[in-house]
């Protein structure tokens, strides 16, 4: 291990200490402001955000958020008090997990929040280097507005404005950490940015914002999260990804959340896609108390093109209510959304779509297929798809379905020597392959490994 | 020794389908069990396997002398029998290579030898001229009828178990096919499988000639014997041939 070069957020003692209580105001934004010694129109713009949040009311569609209290949250932690104390703080199902799934043990403590920094520098500087000589910027936010400040202020709130929901707004007013990308025009990429890479990351944050911009003509393919389970102290997680797919170009963003069962993770993503741009989000959520989570695209260019495939697993009380919206901005665009649902053991997933097709926007398409599969009686899942199509020269399908483990299946399975439980999961297995095989292959490793010792119960 | 049904009595819903059913297939045999729609084959063939919804009420069934008259269906795999079944089902998104490889660890305490079953995999996809591209595709899904019957003598060439109860395999089968899976049920025999022939037509027979044909009607054995059943049945029907 060694410490990689810190950043400009590592504030004044001091001051951490005066605003480590609990709470949210004016103040603590603009301690916090002045902590990363921010400009002005940051500053200015996380207490305009303030303001929105004191006024926006607390959704109550989605899932049940009434657990949550705001004025007992850090809204501004050192990494130091936001990790856990000791490996022996880490709640031992979560340490157990890691055993079993068979993380070393740097990676481990790294996952489980003992230790702020896991990658190694050497692997790190390589990658940097490689990226800077084709014109990319990959930066943690904070650096990034030190960096790029010109940039961060042309797009930063521009997809995702303060005002687009509560959390949105309280994400703006206290944001701390995410990514920034910058990918030049006709740049493509050759390997997947993991946010695992990133220098200066903060562990993983509470506010979380992040921004990419890929100019015309380029790709690139970003991937944050684990599979592995996250223990994280904080119980709310609200974060914000905002991204601007420019003409021809193509952004691919894959996540995989596995947070601690203590968490409300209230996320907004949403992808600015033009003229024959194509976006592509893969999202999937096994962790957390109380997910909500709708990617979106807005296809606004002749020939747009965006995607939403995601998989949720719902157990033990749990409530994934995930989703995707589709804005058809222009005509000739199209979407698909494929949305996965599995659930046991009173936990409980939701499907919540929007697909918009305005009058006038003619030749586009869309399709949306969601599937749910439920594991036993106490289970549930619900579908909420908006429809909401204004324009009668579109194709438009969408299919849903909410299956059980077929006993002919089983019995198949069976027959051949496989055992019940290992029947089922391979089964659920199956279910999720669509997606499944759109991760990394290390993920969809990991996710089907994660999968089976869920289906056994045996998992905290 | 072999793979032996005594008495078997099954009940399916609450309904008696199956009556005082006997016979023992040894190793390397073939026995036909023939029989009109709705005599019972099917309910046998699932019964035997350990469906959860047939209901041994009354006799046994052993394998090589271990009662499995109750086992569960993987209890049994294990202990050596294979069903081919009449209508495999699909599962989506699970590989027939990745399906078989589960099998065969399970098969085998746990253990799997890459090489070995890569190997077999190859060689029975060959015999079966089973393009190797199927090996990836989901179990079942999008298959044709015989391609479908095709892959269960895939699995049964691979699963090497000692006893096989084929469920109208020939069913919905062209001759070239009905020729290719003759040929693998041939191999079995002769690699010492025990097998249970189920079928109502006696054309298969023409391809693999059987040790002993029973005749089940109305959930009875009606009648037991040599190949020369399966003609008389062909010449006068079942119900004239029993006694």
């Amino acid at each position: 291990m060694s410490s990689p070069v810190r950043g400009n957020d590592v504030a004044d003692p001091i001051l951490y200490q005066q605003h480590s209580k609990p709470g949210l105001s004016n103040q603590v934004v603009e301690a916090i402001s002045h902590a990363k010694g921010e400009p002005l129109w940051m500053r200015e713009n996380r207490l305009r955000a303030l303001q929105v949040f004191t006024k926006k009311r607390i959704p109550t569609w989605g899932g049940e958020l009434s657990g949550i209290n705001f004025q007992n949250i850090h809204y501004f932690l050192r990494t130091a008090d936001r990790v856990a104390q000791s490996w022996d703080d880490v709640p031992a199902d979560i340490r157990r997990t890691y055993d079993r799934i068979g993380i070393p043990q740097a990676e481990q403590k790294y996952l489980a929040g003992v230790m702020a920094q896991y990658e190694s520098e050497a692997v790190y500087h390589s990658l940097k280097k490689n990226l800077e000589d084709q014109g990319i910027i990959f930066l943690d936010m904070d650096t990034a507005l030190k960096q790029h400040p010109d940039i961060v202020q042309q797009y930063f709130g521009t997809v995702v404005p303060a005002g687009d929901n509560a959390f949105a707004a309280l994400n703006t007013a206290t944001w701390s950490g995410g990514s920034f990308v910058f990918v030049p025009a006709g740049v493509k990429v050759s390997i997947p940015l993991q946010a695992y890479f990133r220098i200066n990351a903060p562990n993983a944050g509470q506010f979380e914002r992040t921004l990419i911009i890929a100019e015309e003509g380029s790709e690139v393919h970003y991937v944050e999260g684990c599979t592995a389970p996250v223990y994280s102290v904080d119980s709310l997680h609200a974060a914000v990804v905002e991204i601007i797919v420019k003409k021809g170009a193509r952004v691919r963003y894959t996540t995989v959340q596995n947070w601690s069962k203590n968490v409300y993770n209230l996320v907004t993503k949403r992808a600015f896609v033009y003229e024959d741009a194509t976006m592509e989000w893969v999202d999937g959520n096994l962790g957390s108390k109380l997910t909500m989570k709708y990617p979106s695209v807005y296809l606004l260019g002749r020939g747009a093109r965006g995607d939403v495939l995601s998989i949720a697993f719902a157990g033990d009380d749990q409530h994934q209510d995930v989703g995707a919206k589709a804005i058809h901005g222009a005509p000739d665009t199209s979407s698909a959304i494929i949305s996965k649902s599995i659930s046991k053991e009173r936990g409980r997933t939701s499907y919540r779509g929007l697909v918009q097709i305005p009058k006038g926007m003619t030749g586009c398409k869309s399709s949306v297929v969601c599937d749910a599969l439920l594991l036993d009686d106490s289970s549930r899942s619900d579908t909420y798809p908006t429809m909401d199509i204004r324009e009668s020269d579109v194709s438009v399908a969408h299919e849903a379905s909410v299956g059980k483990i077929g006993e002919e299946q089983l019995f198949y399975l069976q027959s051949r020597g496989i055992a019940d439980q290992e029947a089922r999961s391979l089964i659920v297995q199956g279910f999720i392959e669509p997606i499944a095989k759109e991760l990394p292959l290390e993920y969809a490793v990991e996710l089907n490994r994660l999968i089976r010792m869920e289906m056994e119960g045996s998992v905290g | 020794m072999g793979f032996s049904v005594d008495h078997l009595a099954v009940r399916v819903e609450g309904k008696d389908i199956l009556h005082d059913v006997s016979f023992v297939v040894e190793s390397g045999a073939v026995h036909a069990l023939m029989g009109p729609n709705g005599s019972g084959k099917t309910t046998l063939a699932s019964a035997l396997m350990g469906h959860p919804r047939y209901t041994v009420t009354g006799g046994r069934i052993t394998v090589d002398g271990n009662d499995v008259t109750f086992a569960k269906p993987d209890e049994r795999a294990k202990a050596g029998i294979f069903l081919s079944f009449q209508y495999p089902v699909e599962i989506p998104g699970v590989s027939v290579q990745n399906f078989l490889r589960t099998a065969w660890r399970s098969l085998h305490g746990g253990k799997l030898d890459h090489a070995v079953f890569s190997a077999r995999l190859k060689h029975a996809m060959e015999e079966l001229q089973i393009e190797p591209a199927f090996a990836k595709r989901p179990i079942n899904e999008g298959f044709s009828g015989g391609e479908k019957k095709r892959m269960e003598m895939l699995q049964l060439a691979v699963l090497q178990p000692k006893y096989a109860i084929l469920d109208e395999t020939d069913s919905g089968l062209d001759v070239d096919a009905m020729k290719i899976v003759a040929a693998s049920i041939e191999r079995a025999r002769r690699d010492g499988v025990g097998i249970l022939l189920i079928t109502h037509y006696p054309r298969m027979l023409e391809y693999v000639v059987p040790n002993v044909v029973h005749v089940l009607v109305d959930g009875r054995l009606t009648q037991s014997g040599g190949k020369e059943l399966a003609y008389d049945i062909e010449r006068v029907g079942y119900r004239e041939v029993t006694p």
